[in-house]
């Protein structure tokens, strides 16, 4: 068995592989290999491309590279211990990750999160986004020859990441939002500090506009590429901003709330023009929405507990520890096996910063998890990423993938 | 048939007006609702939900693994959407299990929607399902070479054939 096995799959690597295919029109057909470790890839992506001069008549993604098999690695895992591997699904949206998991999970023991903790899951789920963002905006920037604004979004990713290790002891795995509710509470005088941030940064997303609106390099290099119908997109699974720069207002912060998302008052930005251009328009607009979204959780912080009622699930107060006998119990049991969770299967999806993300967990009613697949946006975005490429010239790619935002972590988990 | 307590979700009635036969039982929990079907009309089915009835896009596919049993062994999922109304579906096919050198087969579902490609090569490379009119079957995430299906309830987390040890 094995050694047919091999065979046969020996033949599919060497499809793969370089070489010079026959050309109906007679140019000569160059296959390249983009990747596995080309800089504008942002991860180990390759790309098998055959070239007719500069256009690129096919593309085919080989992805895996960044395979750690996560999903099998859950199965071993006790329910609370998995949080800390979907971090590092998607390493730039990683609270996203946690929140979707943790949301999930609550669905299936049927616990009520208080609504303090359901705020600061927001707020710090936002955070995320504009980290996410503008680490985007600067390596996009960069990809395309527009230096200056890597630094300026890294400027301002620092003050981001030192505000999520205030609140979480961490900088980049924070691991912050957990079954139950929040590892932390928030800090003393986190509202000066947020605030702080959040009033100087409208007019530093103003700043970056200013650095490429009237740039005709940037605009020449992004306007009208990288198009791809609506249709096609979802029809391969691309998501997130992607798809609303194409008309359709697709977030699952609007369309399916979840975690108090329908008390805030924000808008889902849209265009109409589809190309790279848009894109880059569309998350500008994002941070702008974000940074709306984190005044009002400041505004508007509720009081009250930051994790739910919950002894079999939350760990108890140290405090209560030390005088009663029931949460040192609880303490034994839920470090050493776990709670348990009822058998049943569930889906979640919410909003990242690259598109939808989906947890499907399926208990079977012991203290780890039978089976989670990860519906992460990367892997249906690159899924779709030779639609827009093929026909591009060699050049453009660079601009459209970027604009596709894509986490290699997330697409092979 | 659809179960009795599913007639009142109009998804659900409305997918038993034109695939009754298709359809083995179901479930709504956790406010989502699904939908078993035979895993040999699953093709149909999905043409159904699509042209007729409106789930325009496929979020994803995914399997599980129900080791020991024997009988329907795998369970497909198919997490479906529709994008006026925002609603979710989920469509699960059962596959027996086969003795060791075959693999359990099922129809591919690109032919209805094209996405459906890696998700389905994926549950080919992880779980060793072959599907049928699938254009391009082969292991996406692990090595070309590799042997086993790692996604398998019986595949060991550590300690299978390969270790630093040997390198």
């Amino acid at each position: 068995m094995s050694k047919v096995l091999h065979v046969e799959e020996h033949q599919v690597a060497s499809e793969l592989a370089p070489q010079a295919p026959e050309s109906e029109t007679g140019a000569r057909r160059m296959t390249v290999n983009m990747g596995p470790q080309h800089p504008s890839t942002h991860g180990v992506l390759r790309i098998v491309i055959d070239l007719e001069g500069e256009t690129i008549v096919r593309a085919e993604p080989d992805i895996g590279y960044l395979h750690t098999g996560i999903e099998k690695e859950c199965e071993v895992k006790t329910w609370q211990q998995v949080v800390t591997l979907t971090d590092r699904v998607d390493y730039l949206s990683n609270l996203g990750n946690n929140l979707c998991y943790a949301l999930a999970v609550e669905k299936l023991l049927q616990i009520e999160i208080p609504e303090r903790a359901q705020w600061l899951r927001v707020m710090m789920t936002e955070f995320s986004r504009l980290n996410s963002h503008l680490v985007w905006f600067g390596t996009h920037a960069l990809d395309i020859g527009a230096m200056s604004v890597f630094f300026y979004c890294f400027r301002e990713r620092e003050e981001i990441l030192k505000i999520l290790e205030m609140f979480s002891g961490q900088r980049m795995m924070t691991s912050y939002i957990r079954i139950g509710g929040c590892a932390l509470d928030a800090p003393r005088g986190w509202e000066k500090v947020v605030r702080k941030f959040i009033d100087g940064f409208p007019s530093k997303v103003d700043e970056y506009e200013g650095l490429l609106e009237t740039n005709p390099i940037w605009l020449k290099r992004t306007k009208g590429v990288g198009f791809i119908p609506l249709e096609t997109m979802l029809e391969w699974g691309i998501t997130g901003p992607m798809v609303r720069a194409a008309g359709l207002a697709m977030d699952a912060r609007k369309n399916a709330p979840y975690s108090s998302y329908e008390k805030f008052d924000f808008k889902v930005p849209t265009r109409t023009e589809n190309d790279v251009y848009s894109r880059y328009r569309i998350r500008l607009d994002e941070m702008r929405e974000s940074a709306k979204i984190i005044r009002q959780a400041i505004d508007g912080m509720p009081s009250g507990r930051f994790q739910a009622d919950a002894p079999k699930v939350v760990l108890p107060d140290r405090e209560k520890m030390k005088t009663q006998m029931e949460a040192l119990i609880y303490h034994f049991k839920i470090v050493t096996e776990g709670f348990r969770v009822p058998a049943g299967e569930v889906f979640q999806v919410i909003e990242s910063p690259r598109g939808e993300i989906g947890y499907y967990i399926v208990s079977d009613g012991t203290s780890h998890p039978y089976r989670i697949h990860m519906r992460t946006p990367s892997f249906g975005n690159i899924q779709g990423l030779p639609k827009m490429i093929e026909g591009c010239l060699i050049a453009d790619t660079i601009a459209a993938m970027g604009s596709m935002d894509f986490v290699l972590g997330d697409t092979d988990r | 048939m659809l179960p009795e307590n599913l007639k009142q979700y109009p998804a659900a009635a409305a997918l038993a007006k034109k695939m009754d036969a298709a359809i083995t039982g179901g479930k709504f929990e956790f406010q989502e609702l699904t939908i078993d079907v035979d895993a040999a009309q699953i093709v149909n089915v999905c043409k159904a939900l699509k042209t007729d009835l409106g789930w325009n896009r496929l979020s994803a596919v995914t399997c599980v693994d129900w080791h020991p049993k024997q009988k329907g062994r795998f369970e497909v999922v198919y997490h479906v959407q529709n994008t006026t109304t925002w609603e979710r579906l989920r469509v699960k096919a059962a596959v027996d299990d086969v003795p060791a050198p075959q693999l359990p087969e099922i129809d591919s579902v690109t032919s209805v929607w094209a996405g459906a490609n890696w998700y389905e090569r994926e549950i080919y490379d992880m779980f060793g399902i072959a599907f049928r009119n699938h254009p391009d079957l082969k292991r996406i995430l692990m090595p070309v070479d590799w042997v086993g299906y790692p996604l398998r309830k019986d595949f060991p987390v550590h300690g299978y054939k390969y270790s630093y040890k040997s390198e």
